[in-house]
C-alpha cells in the first residue's frame, strides 16, 4: 500500500470522483489556478478544466448557495472554504437551504452537496481563524459531518460523501493535512457512520475525532507507559455518531474521556456523553471526563493557545482521574 | 474578465444576433393573462378569510396588487425555465401553473398541500412545474438561482431561471454576492426586484440608498432594465429581453418592477406605516387587473359579460381550493421523520432508523 500524505489523500478522492461522475464540479477560493490554499485541488484544473473546476470570488454565502441551488437541479457540487471559520458567513445557505430545503419542500428535492475544507486551532492564528465547527453544523438535522483523522479514511469517507445523495459537511484538519499513511489504491470506500478502534485498550475508553484522535493516540502511549490500557475510539463521522460502537467500547472499559477540539458548551462530547449515560449507565465505573478546546476564544500567543487545545497531558489527567 | 460587454446590452440595442421579437398573443391569450390575475387576488382574498378564521397560521402574506408581476413575467417563460422567489410566493406559484388546490392546502397545513403541509405559506415548492421556492429568509434565494442558472448552463438545457426579490431584499449581501457571480460567470438568471417600496414597514427612502434600485446592475457590468409593475403588457415585454439575453447571450440581467401591495406585509400588520388614501389612491391611479381589463375592453377582445364569468370561475376556484384543504387529512404524525435525507443509490444506507 502507498503511504501517502493526508492532503494527497483527499486529492485522489476529488480526481477519482470527479473521473467517474461528470456531474460532480469542485468550487472555491483559489482552487483552481493557484492549485488550492492548501493544495488539495493540485493539479484538478489542469486535469478536468474551467468548466468543472472553479474559482470562485470571496463570496462564502454566494458561492455556497449557488452551490446548494446547482445540486437542487442534479449536479454534485464540492465546495471548498478556504477554511471552515469562514463558512459562518455562509451559515444561512448551509442551514437554511441545504438544510431544509427537502424537507420544507416535501421530499422533491435531494440535495446532494459537499461542503469541505479545513479547520481547527493550534496554529497560532487567532480566534477568526481557529474554529472546529462540527458541533455547529452537526446540529443541522440534515446534516452528515464528517471529521477523517488520517488518510485512508479521508480518502475513503470523501468518495462516500460525494456519493451520498444528502448535504454532508467534510471538515479536514488544517494539522493533518501532511500526516502520512498507508492508502490503499483505488476505489475503497470507508462507510460514513462508522467509527474505528485504533488502538485497543482495556481500562479506559479515549473517544476523540480528526486532530484529536492523535492527542488520544499520544495519551494513551502516556498511559501504557503508566501501565494503565486505555482504547481508542476514532469517531471518524460525527453525525451520525456510530452509538453501536462506542456503548461496546464503554462496556469493556467502564471509563470514558471524551477529547475534542471545539468548545465545552453543546461540543459533540456533550451529546456522546449524554448518549452513553442514557444507554449505557450500569456499565459506567465513574463520570465521564471532557477533554475539550477551552471555553475562551483562541488565543494567539503559543503559551496560551497550547493552554487551549487538548493536549496529550490534559488527557492523560482525565483518564487517571476516572480511575480513581 | 467580467463580462465586459453586458452592460450595454439593454433592451432594444443588443448587438448580434437578432433577437426573437416578443411573440404578440392571441386575444384568448391575452384574455388568459387576466384570468390569471384575478384567479390569484381571489385566491389570497380567500386565504385571508381563511387566515382570519384561524384556519391558516403563522406567517402569511398577500400578494394582492402585485398580480401583473408574477403573471407577466412568468407568460414569457418556457415551461421548463426555472422560477424561485421569496416569502410572498403564492402568486408566483400559480402563475406558475400550480394548482390552488395544492396552495391552499399548504397553507392548511395539510398532507395534500404542495410541500406535504411542511413549508406553509412561505414555502411553497412544485420541482414539476420548475418553482423552486418559496424561501423566507430575505435574500436567501438569490444564490440558489445563480446555482440553478450554473446547473442550466452546464448541462446546456437552454433554459433560463428567473428570481424574484423584495426592494428591502436589494440591501442582503447574499444578493450582491450572487449577482457578482451571475455576471462573472454569465448566468443565465433574471433578477426581478418587485419593488413594492416598502420592506414591512419601512419606506425605501429611509432603507435604500441609491436610485433607482437597478443601478445596482450597473456595478456589476449587468443590463439594467425596469417595467412598470401595474401594466401587464409592459411587465411582458421588458422581461422579454431579459429573457432572450439569458436564454440566447446567457447573460444575466437585473429588472425592477415598479407595484404596490395593497395589504398589511403580513395578514399580521396592521398597516400603520402609511395611510388609506395612499392606498386608496395608488387603486384608483393604476390597479392592475381593473387597467388591462379596461384595455380588453378598449381593444374589444372581452365584454363585461365575459369578464363576470371570469371572475364567477375564479371565486369558484377559490372556493373549491378551501373546500379541498378543509377537507384534505392532516399529515400523518409519524411524517414529521420524513423528508429529511434523501435515499442513497450509490453507497450502502448510513443512517440508523430514526428513533433508534
Ligand atoms: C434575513 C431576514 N431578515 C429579516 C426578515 C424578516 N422580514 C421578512 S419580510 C421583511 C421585509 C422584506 O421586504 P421586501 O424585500 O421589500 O419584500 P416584500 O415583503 O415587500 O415583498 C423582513 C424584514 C427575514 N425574513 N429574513
Ligand atoms: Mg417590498
Amino acid at each position: 500500500m502507498a503511504v501517502i500524505t493526508m492532503r494527497e489523500a483527499l486529492n485522489q478522492a476529488l480526481s477519482e470522483e470527479m473521473e467517474r461522475d461528470g456531474r460532480v464540479i469542485l468550487m472555491g477560493e483559489e482552487v483552481a489556478e493557484y492549485q488550492g490554499a492548501y493544495k488539495v485541488s493540485s493539479g484538478l484544473l489542469q486535469k478536468f478544466g474551467a468548466k468543472r473546476v472553479l474559482d470562485t470570488p470571496i463570496s462564502e454565502s454566494g458561492f455556497a448557495g449557488l452551490g446548494v441551488g446547482a445540486a437542487m437541479q442534479g449536479l454534485r457540487p464540492v465546495v471548498e472554504f478556504m477554511t471552515w471559520s469562514f463558512s459562518m458567513v455562509a451559515y444561512d445557505q448551509i442551514v437554511n437551504n441545504a438544510g431544509a430545503i427537502r424537507y420544507m419542500s416535501g421530499g422533491q428535492y435531494s440535495i446532494p452537496i459537499v461542503f469541505r475544507g479545513s479547520s481547527g486551532a493550534g496554529l497560532q492564528v487567532g480566534a477568526t481563524h481557529s474554529h472546529t465547527p462540527e458541533n455547529w453544523y452537526a446540529n443541522v438535522p440534515a446534516m452528515t459531518v464528517i471529521t477523517p483523522a488520517f488518510p485512508d479514511d479521508a480518502k475513503g469517507l470523501l468518495k462516500s460523501a460525494i456519493r451520498s445523495n444528502n448535504p454532508v459537511c467534510f471538515i479536514e484538519n488544517e494539522k493533518l493535512y501532511g500526516f502520512k499513511g498507508e492508502v490503499p489504491e483505488g476505489d475503497v470506500l470507508t462507510t460514513i457512520g462508522q467509527a474505528r478502534i485504533c488502538r485497543e485498550g482495556s481500562q479506559v475508553t479515549l473517544i476523540a475525532n480528526s486532530a484529536s484522535t492523535h492527542v488520544a493516540l499520544a495519551s494513551a502511549e502516556q498511559l501504557a507507559a503508566d501501565g494503565i490500557s486505555a482504547e481508542v475510539v476514532d469517531l471518524r463521522t460525527i453525525k451520525p455518531l456510530d452509538i453501536p460502537t462506542i456503548l461496546a467500547s464503554v462496556v469493556k472499559t467502564s471509563r470514558v474521556v471524551i477529547v475534542e477540539e471545539n468548545k465545552p458548551f453543546a461540543g459533540w462530547g456533550a451529546q456522546v456523553a449524554y448518549e452513553i449515560q442514557h444507554r449505557a449507565f450500569d456499565s459506567l465505573d465513574a463520570p465521564i471526563e471532557r477533554v475539550t478546546g477551552l471555553d475562551v476564544p483562541q488565543p494567539y500567543a503559543r503559551v496560551l493557545e497550547q493552554a487551549v487545545m487538548p493536549s496529550a497531558e490534559r488527557v492523560t489527567e482525565a483518564a487517571k482521574k476516572t480511575l480513581g | 474578465m467580467a463580462s465586459s460587454g453586458a452592460k450595454k446590452v439593454r433592451s432594444k440595442e443588443k448587438p448580434g444576433n437578432s433577437p426573437a421579437m416578443l411573440p404578440t398573443l392571441t386575444p384568448s391569450e391575452r384574455v388568459d393573462l387576466l384570468r390569471k390575475m384575478v384567479l390569484i387576488r381571489r385566491f389570497e382574498q380567500k386565504a385571508a378569510q381563511a387566515f382570519m378564521q384561524a384556519k391558516i397560521r403563522g406567517f402569511c402574506h398577500l400578494y394582492i396588487g402585485q398580480e401583473a408581476v408574477a403573471v407577466g413575467s412568468i407568460s414569457t417563460l418556457h415551461p421548463t425555465d426555472a422560477v424561485i422567489t421569496a416569502y410572498r410566493d403564492h402568486g408566483h406559484a400559480l402563475a406558475r401553473g400550480m394548482s390552488s388546490r395544492e396552495c391552499m392546502a399548504e397553507l392548511f397545513g395539510k398532507i395534500t398541500g404542495c410541500s406535504r403541509g411542511k413549508g406553509g405559506s412561505m414555502h411553497f415548492f412544485s420541482k414539476e412545474k420548475h418553482f423552486h421556492g418559496g424561501h423566507g429568509i430575505v435574500g436567501g434565494q438569490t444564490p440558489l438561482a445563480a446555482g440553478i442558472a450554473f446547473a442550466q448552463k452546464y448541462n446546456g438545457t437552454g433554459e433560463v431561471t428567473v428570481c424574484y426579490l423584495g426592494d428591502g431584499a436589494v440591501n442582503q449581501g447574499a444578493f450582491h454576492e450572487a449577482l457578482n457571480l451571475a455576471a462573472l460567470w454569465k448566468l443565465p438568471v433574471i433578477y426581478v426586484i418587485e419593488n413594492n417600496e416598502y420592506s414591512m414597514g419601512t419606506h425605501q427612502s429611509r432603507s435604500s440608498a441609491g436610485y433607482p434600485l437597478v443601478k445596482r446592475a450597473d456595478g456589476y457590468d449587468m443590463a439594467g432594465i425596469t417595467a412598470n409593475g401595474n401594466d401587464v403588457d409592459d411587465v411582458r415585454e421588458k422581461m422579454w429581453d431579459a429573457v432572450q439575453l439569458a436564454r440566447t447571450e446567457s447573460l444575466p440581467s437585473l429588472v425592477e418592477i415598479k407595484t404596490y401591495r395593497y395589504r398589511g406585509h403580513s395578514m399580521s400588520d396592521p398597516g400603520n406605516y402609511r395611510t388609506k388614501e395612499e392606498i386608496a389612491e395608488r387603486k384608483k391611479e393604476s390597479e392592475p387587473i381593473s387597467m388591462f381589463k379596461e384595455r380588453l375592453y378598449k381593444e374589444k377582445v372581452l365584454t363585461e359579460k365575459e369578464y363576470e364569468e371570469i371572475e364567477r370561475q375564479a371565486v369558484a376556484e377559490a372556493e373549491d381550493a378551501i373546500a379541498f384543504a378543509e377537507a384534505s387529512a392532516e399529515p400523518e404524525v409519524a411524517t414529521v421523520f420524513e423528508d429529511i435525507h434523501a435515499p442513497e443509490d450509490q453507497i450502502a444506507e448510513f443512517r440508523p432508523p430514526i428513533g433508534s
